[in-house]
């Protein structure tokens, strides 16, 4: 059983609101301490998913409900912390083991959302919903922040962050 | 028959057979389609050069880049050269992680793509 995400969003199957999505899942990526290139990244994973729910799931029908789910994982003396990302949808259900993405040296138009989430994000979990629809689960750790910005640095407009990027568990580039 | 006028896409001609396509937002899901139809339309018109100019395109997806996979194949069969030019970091790493980065022609510049 998942905790209940600290923000959740719910929209319609309509493309003209994968703005907002991206918008606001890449400002809460900012906030947890991911530099500009991998909140870019977090969001094309997001906007990615939802494309496949609305084109696949939905087959372009653009009043069907999508929810989104996020929670920071806060930094502990375990984790450094990141974000998990749910997404579900009132879909047809399929088995999860199906969603992979396809061969990249068959260059074709189409197919590459599933491989663009697996290569951004470091976890990712697709599972049927208890009653219907489906549900993916994706999680990427954030940078280590070894310098945290402090109330008393306010006086000039710059803290210095000493970043160390985390190591994916998973064997991408 | 009237000539839709795309509302995202502006369109200049700096030379004879040479159309440069410049969208001017991001380009997602929902702004695909209206690229992929200007593409086709200005590909049929006697033209034997296409330029995209990504420069005002903060972020594209996976339809943009079907798109332009698409716009690729047919400049081939059309024999017209497709370059595109411009692009940012953030457009830039979604051509790298699909892999598409060598199957285009991509400069850095407007000029040097109209002059290739």
């Amino acid at each position: 059983m998942q905790d209940r995400p600290e923000i959740e969003l719910k929209l319609i199957s309509d493309p003209m609101y994968l703005c907002g999505a991206r918008e606001l899942v890449g400002c809460i990526a900012r906030r947890i301490g991911f530099d500009d290139m991998d909140c870019s990244k977090i969001t094309l994973a997001v906007d990615e998913a939802l494309s496949n729910i609305i084109r696949h799931g939905y087959n372009k029908v653009f009043d069907r409900p999508i929810w989104i789910g996020i929670s920071p994982i806060k930094p502990s003396a375990d984790s450094i912390g990141g974000i998990v990302i749910t997404i579900a949808d009132e879909a047809k259900q399929v088995d999860p083991g199906t969603m992979k993405g396809r061969c990249l040296e068959d260059i074709r138009p189409g197919g590459l959302g599933v491989h663009i989430i697996h290569e951004v994000m470091d976890e990712v979990r697709y599972e049927k919903r208890d009653s219907v629809g489906m549900r993916l689960v994706m999680t990427k750790h954030a940078p280590r922040l070894e310098e945290m910005p402090r109330l008393s640095d306010r006086k000039g407009c710059c803290v210095t962050k000493v970043k160390t990027k985390c190591l994916k568990s998973q064997g991408s580039s | 028959m009237a000539h839709q006028q795309s509302t995202f896409i502006n369109i200049d001609r700096p030379e004879q057979g040479v159309v440069v396509l410049v969208p001017t937002a991001d380009i997602d899901m929902s702004r695909s389609p209206e690229l992929r139809t200007t593409i086709r339309q200005e590909m049929g018109s006697s033209v034997h050069k296409m330029v995209i100019d990504l420069e005002d395109v903060h972020y594209m997806d996976s339809s943009g880049l079907a798109t332009l996979v698409e716009a690729m194949r047919n400049a081939s069969k059309s024999d017209t050269k497709l370059v595109i030019c411009c692009m940012n970091q953030k457009v830039s790493a979604i051509f790298e992680i699909a892999r598409l980065d060598s199957f285009f022609s991509i400069v850095s510049s407007r000029d040097e793509a109209i002059s290739l």
